[in-house]
């Protein structure tokens, strides 16, 4: 039953030793698809060598064996993904080190050591999966991370390894409360809070300077807010919300450049016609310079500078939330008087880039003079030739544009926009690229709007003469929907799978759809739950405008009753309780004298207690004599009979003092 | 001034009582409860978790976090509840010799309904032994504690603690019983011859007991040498029996203060009374003991062993002034 031990140095039993590297590899084990194969086995390796070492309880290999390991493995890491630090090569590092501390683990001290870690390695997992599934799985392993780390706290004889993953799910399901009151009241802030390494999010950020194949795409998968607006005025259509960015005139074969910026100091100026459109902007920070407003905005915010192609920049990186109020007139006529410079600049082409689209774009011009129906042509072709509207393009070659009109025809609408600037171009028509936003989804309960960066779009200005700067969208023409609904509209649903497709499978359809729903729920309250979401959900519990501390005092509150009550339910029940009822009732009987001032002594027996009571109180003795003989019948007797226990409970109860 | 505003904390938050004679009910006023290093550094972990989440905007990542923070608040109720509501008594101490280490033995009673595991029960914080307690059941832990002097030893403030489950937090409790072992001194290393038999002073040595010649039986009395049983009584069915012998009075073992140098160290006479005794009585002979403030009659067997080993142990040097 006993175990002395100091209290620093207990070694780590095979047990414990065993079940800590099971718990390891578990939570390491969904990293291998992603690690080199080399990675992988150099860890599954190291751990199966801790596991023969402790089942034949032999020595731990010497720290220099370890450290030449560590070194051979780390240079490989570089050699791999030619850095240490980002999130892969991280990762990487991170698994290594694991396994290779597990070699050097015997003692328990080290052990919790590696339990966080292990908790740890968890986290890293969401880096790159944050499904349903990699949920439930997390939480499998998190279960058997705390089970190993209760079995570490056990002392010899273990109770068992249902006793220990029990007690680590009650644990759990005894934090789940306080866990969904921190996540719904914890102080949200907009991540991220240091600059993130290059592989970060690969495909989460905000707006370019540059717009080369795939940049925009990795925007449309990000939910993220880029921006909020609210309307003073109507709401405008939403083909007309096209949200101004960088505008590109440099191309290069494959990428467009914004840069250089040319300002503008003079007046703005050019033609308005239909009414203004008042609203006010809250521009997420996102680390750049430039600002967004409706085509065609007439203000410039204090902070900001305008260039000559209407593109708001700030004078300094937006490192924090920022609002401005705008005004634009989304009919204009811009550029009439554009310089025969600009001109010239909106139609440079390098050389030998892209030859068929530059060849199909001199034919147009023969085709054609007049630039309108040489436009409509090329829109036409977009529509009624086989051009596909999607997220998940092939890769292009090295004439991308070439590629795409010729070969892939699918896309997105940078590779629209950049064909047919591109097309314009070699027809001789001024062209340049606008990138933004389009679009946007009105909140009813906050009642303003909301422009996500998955609608970061880029479309395209032509000059014509006597026109001036005209857009033209060809994503529009290949895929209204985008225009009138937004990017998730446009793509087209991947086919379900051709046993879906079939009739008779109605309760697999069911279950998909079932599936599909949770998975929505899934994205918007777990995955999207947000620092908005968390102002909307204030909001509707009668929150206006909580701030932190707001917030800290319901967290605070709310944690404190929640532990007061789990304290309430685990503490109760913990005294001595009297089970015996013959006990119980003599007890009863006691209290009764006791509250008349004759208490029994603790170290009298009921004996004497009675012949003390009797002299004290003759007028009782009767009944006491009775009671006590009853009870010592009972209690002590060698066969009391079947009525005693009812007598002596009537006789209690009965007693008066 | 920091020290005695340190005293009065201390005073405040521990109550020293002094030493309790009778069960000690660990309600929740005596059980106290802090986050161990493992605790800081789960804390670490946590925090480091979440500016993970919040820099790559995990949603997963904050769920762990919080699942975890919030399991480092039930953990410190459940550590708690471990050390909760046990009742501790006083236990045995079994008498050692001085250089030895002492056994306290506590005993740890479990009225509630919940198993407990990983009570620990430690002196110096260095050393500890642990034992579970299951639900309505009671166990005896114990403790060593070092005996460098002869007399009556206090364990001193033991602590009862338990780290279970998951080693965040420490919870203890105080213990201070009214326990204590006695100390006899140090044996003298074993080669002494024991002393002559010395002639007690007087004439009434008509028939005081001795070793040399038999002379009766009368009852066995518990404390009488094993070899003074009359065996062969025992097997003719006459029951325990012991042989009486008659000497003179002169050949009566005395072991006796002044029979050793005056001028040697208190203790060290102390120690070697007690080899005589452990060696007399080995030897199975009957033997007195005389010290100046105390006189133990002629008697044999390990009773008189452990009278005279006490007496010796709780010998007071006041009394030679």
């Amino acid at each position: 039953m006993r175990t002395r031990s100091t209290m620093q140095t207990v070694a780590l039993s095979l047990r414990n030793t065993l079940w800590l590297l099971a718990a390891l590899a578990m939570v390491a084990a969904p990293h291998v698809e992603r690690l080199p194969w080399w990675v992988s086995a150099l860890a599954a390796m190291l751990l199966l060598w801790r596991i023969h070492l402790g089942r034949s309880r032999l020595p731990l290999p010497r720290k220099w064996l370890l450290l030449i390991i560590v070194a051979g493995a780390a240079a490989g890491i570089y050699l791999h993904y030619r850095t240490l630090f980002g999130r892969d090569a991280g990762v990487t590092l991170l698994i290594v080190m694991l396994a290779l501390k597990t070699l050097e683990t015997n003692s328990q001290r080290d052990g919790i050591l590696l339990i966080f870690l292990g908790y740890f390695i968890v986290i890293t997992n969401f880096l790159y999966s944050q499904t349903i599934s990699t949920a439930l799985y997390m939480l499998l392993c998190v279960w058997v991370i705390t089970a190993t780390m209760i079995g570490l706290h056990y002392t010899r004889p273990h109770p068992g390894y249902r006793h220990q993953l029990r007690s680590a799910a009650l644990l759990l399901a005894q934090s789940a409360p306080l866990m969904l009151v921190l996540f719904l009241f914890f102080p949200r802030v907009q991540g991220p809070l240091w600059g993130l390494p290059q592989d970060a999010f690969s495909g989460v950020s905000g707006m370019s300077e540059t717009m080369s194949p795939g940049s925009i795409i990795n925007l449309s998968l990000s939910d993220a807010v880029a921006f909020r607006v609210e309307f003073k005025s109507p709401v405008p259509a939403q083909r007309n919300l096209y949200w101004r960015g960088p505008v590109m005139w440099n191309f290069n074969g494959r990428t467009w450049t914004a840069r250089p910026y040319l300002y503008y100091f003079g007046e703005l100026r050019f033609d308005a016609d239909n009414p203004a459109v008042d609203y006010s902007v809250t521009l997420e920070p996102h680390n750049d310079r430039w600002l967004f407003a409706l085509d065609l905005p007439v203000t410039i915010p204090p902070t900001a500078v305008i260039t000559r192609d209407f593109h708001l920049r700030s004078r300094e990186p937006l490192t924090s939330r920022i609002r401005y109020d705008m005004k634009s007139y989304p009919g204009y006529r811009l550029g009439l008087d554009e310089t025969p410079d600009m001109r010239q600049r909106a139609l440079q082409l390098p050389p030998d880039t892209n030859p068929r689209a530059a060849e199909f774009g001199r034919r147009l011009r023969e085709k054609f003079a007049d630039d309108r129906a040489l436009m409509g042509e090329v829109l036409a072709m977009f529509r009624n030739e086989k051009f596909f509207y999607t997220l998940d393009p092939p890769p292009l070659g090295e004439h991308p544009v070439d590629d795409f009109l010729f070969k892939t025809r699918s896309g997105f609408c940078e590779h629209y926009a950049s064909s047919f600037a591109v097309l314009m171009r070699a027809a001789g028509i001024p062209a340049r690229v606008v990138t933004g936003y389009l679009g946007g989804e009105i909140n009813p309960l906050g009642n303003y709007m909301i422009v996500r960066q998955a609608d970061a779009h880029a479309w395209t200005e032509v000059w014509l003469a006597g026109e001036g700067w005209v857009r033209v969208d060809p994503t529009a023409a290949v895929s209204p929907l985008r225009i009138e609904s937004g990017a998730a509209a446009a793509v087209p649903q991947t086919g379900p799978l051709p046993m879906f497709a079939r009739g008779g499978y109605a309760w697999l359809k069911q279950m998909r759809f079932s599936w599909d729903s949770l998975a929505n729920s899934w994205n918007q309250w777990v995955l999207g739950y947000n620092p908005e979401r968390q102002r909307t959900l204030l909001l509707r519990a009668g929150f206006d405008d909580a701030t932190w501390r707001t917030l800290a005092v319901i967290l605070i509150i709310a944690t404190g009753f929640i532990t007061l009550v789990l304290a309430l339910l685990m503490l109760r029940k913990m005294g001595r309780t009297e089970r015996d009822p013959v006990r119980l009732a003599y007890l009863r009987f006691c209290a009764k004298l006791g509250r008349k001032g004759l208490p029994r002594s603790p170290a009298e027996g009921p004996q004497d207690y009675a012949l003390r009571l009797a002299r004290l109180r003759p007028d009782l003795a009767a009944g006491i004599a009775a009671i006590t003989q009853l009870y010592v019948a009972l209690r002590y007797g060698s066969d009391a009979g079947s009525g005693t226990m009812q007598s002596l409970e009537r006789q209690v109860r009965k007693f008066k003092a | 001034m920091y020290a005695a505003l340190k005293n009065q904390l201390y005073n405040w938050l521990f109550q020293p009582r002094g030493p309790q004679t009778g069960p000690i009910v660990l309600v929740q006023r005596r059980v106290f409860i802090l986050p161990t290093r493992h605790g800081m550094g789960f804390a670490a972990v946590l925090l480091l978790m979440l500016a993970g989440s919040v820099n790559y905007n995990l949603s997963l990542g904050f769920i762990l976090t919080f699942l975890l923070g919030a399991m480092g608040i039930t953990a410190m109720l459940h550590t708690f509840r471990n050390l909760a509501n046990l009742r501790l008594s006083t236990g045995r101490a079994q008498p050692v010799f001085a250089g030895s280490m002492a056994r306290f033995t506590v005993c740890i009673e479990n009225t509630g309904d919940s198993d407990r595991y990983s009570i620990g029960l430690t002196r110096d914080k260095h050393e500890a032994e642990f034992i579970d307690v299951p639900a309505r059941q009671t166990v005896f832990l114990g403790t060593g504690v070092p005996a460098p002097r002869r007399g009556l030893l206090a364990p001193g403030r033991l602590t009862l603690f338990t780290r279970y489950p998951l080693g965040l937090y420490y919870a203890w409790a105080y213990l201070e019983l009214d326990m204590h072992c006695v100390v006899y001194p140090r044996p003298a290393p074993p080669g002494l011859p024991l002393p002559a038999m010395t002639s007690s002073a007087g004439q009434g040595a008509e028939h005081g007991q001795g070793q040399e010649d038999f002379f009766g039986l009368r009852q066995y009395h518990p404390g009488d040498s094993s070899r003074h049983i009359a065996w062969k009584a025992v097997a003719r069915d006459q029951g325990l029996l012991t042989k009486q012998f008659s000497g003179r009075a002169d050949s009566e073992l005395w072991l006796a203060w002044e029979l050793l140098p005056p001028r040697m160290d208190l203790e060290e006479k102390l120690s070697r009374l007690t080899r005589w005794v452990l060696d007399a009585n080995a030897l199975g002979l009957s033997f007195g003991l005389r010290l100046p403030d105390n006189t133990i009659p002629v008697a044999s067997g390990d009773a008189q062993r452990g009278r005279c080993l006490e007496a010796l142990a709780l010998f007071d040097a006041a009394t030679l002034k």
